[in-house]
């Protein structure tokens, strides 16, 4: 059984042209494997620009690029780097993040295993965050006390400053295991 | 101009005479934590008057530096010395959609978009 939040599209990601990228958890300790997290994002946003070419002698096309660009590369950063922080690494299951290029919209699907605890805490937080208004939540985070070392301000500002839309999937794994799946639809 | 801070990829820029911090490069520290010696800088370079922030040439800001600058905002409106301006770039991307938030927290900042 899956549970779902926000505005979450089950076969969203199906056939369209993408891009998909996948890690296996690691013993390479975080520390080392945090700038691969901008190595990806940074890769997926000169992909994406392939999509959105310059038009010469057009200004408002090298804007528009350089815009996305900045969109793609901030929000696949925000994604990896959740997954690589709340990933359970003792559970041997990869990371994905996946881009699906549609006419009017990029779609980004992440997905990581977690352990329930965790799960279901980020499963309380979206279903805050689907229900608040963005501006509000983001500085009651930023006065909320920094429990997981974190600001809590990465799916907030994805929201609030890239004016993306957000859904989640949780399903069970057993075991005390949890799949977190998030998808970021951002409008171009 | 004095470097204060700096890791592979970033680096902060300390300039007395006009009490300019200036932060540049591409930030992506994972969590507050590791933003705590560009925090603790920021917040102790400037005990009373003017100071300017210029991020033009900051490429990249991850959340928690966002989560980062919006503390330190927060805690210079709270002080009531100091007269922050910041000084941003339309050119770079992140500053359109992410600078206005300090605004909003503290409505007698200067900000400046160039
Ligand atoms: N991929 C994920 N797997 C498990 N939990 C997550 C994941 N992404 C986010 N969370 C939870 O949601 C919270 C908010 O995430 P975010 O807005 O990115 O802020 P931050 O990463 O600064 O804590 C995190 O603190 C964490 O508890
Ligand atoms: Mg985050």
């Amino acid at each position: 059984m899956s549970d779902m939040v926000g505005r979450y599209r089950e076969c969203g990601a199906a056939t369209k042209e993408g891009l998909e990228l996948s890690f296996s958890a690691s013993s390479i300790p975080l520390k080392q494997r945090w700038r691969n997290n901008g190595l990806s994002a940074d890769f997926l946003a000169d992909y994406v620009t392939t999509f959105f070419p310059r038009v010469e002698n057009d200004p408002k096309s090298l804007a528009r690029q350089q815009e996305i660009r900045g969109a793609v590369n901030y929000i696949a950063n925000e994604l990896l780097e959740n997954a690589m922080k709340y990933s359970d690494e003792h559970l041997t299951q990869p990371i994905s993040i996946k881009l699906v290029m549609e006419a009017d919209s990029i779609l980004f699907v992440e997905s990581n295993a977690t352990n329930a605890a965790r799960g279901r805490a980020f499963q309380a937080f979206v279903t805050e965050l689907a229900t608040s208004d963005p501006t509000e939540l983001y500085v009651t985070q930023l006065e909320r006390g920094v429990e997981t070392g974190g600001s809590g301000l990465g799916l907030i500002t994805m929201v609030n400053d890239y004016g993306a839309q957000l859904g989640w999937k949780f399903d069970d794994l057993g075991d005390g295991a949890m799949r977190v799946t998030t998808q970021v639809l951002l409008e171009i | 101009m004095e470097i204060v801070v700096s890791g592979e990829q970033y680096s902060v820029e300390w300039d007395a005479p006009t009490r300019t911090a200036a932060l540049k490069g591409i930030l992506r520290l994972n969590g507050l934590e590791e933003y705590g010696p560009i925090a603790r800088f920021l917040s102790s370079a400037v005990p009373e008057g003017k100071m300017t922030l210029d991020v033009r040439s900051l490429e990249f800001l991850n959340s928690s530096g966002i989560a980062m600058l919006s503390k330190f905002v927060i805690e210079i409106r709270n002080r009531k010395t100091v007269d922050l301006n910041v000084v941003g770039s339309t050119a770079i991307s992140w500053q359109g959609k992410s600078l206005a938030n300090l605004c909003k927290l503290m409505p007698s900042l200067k900000m400046e978009i160039i």
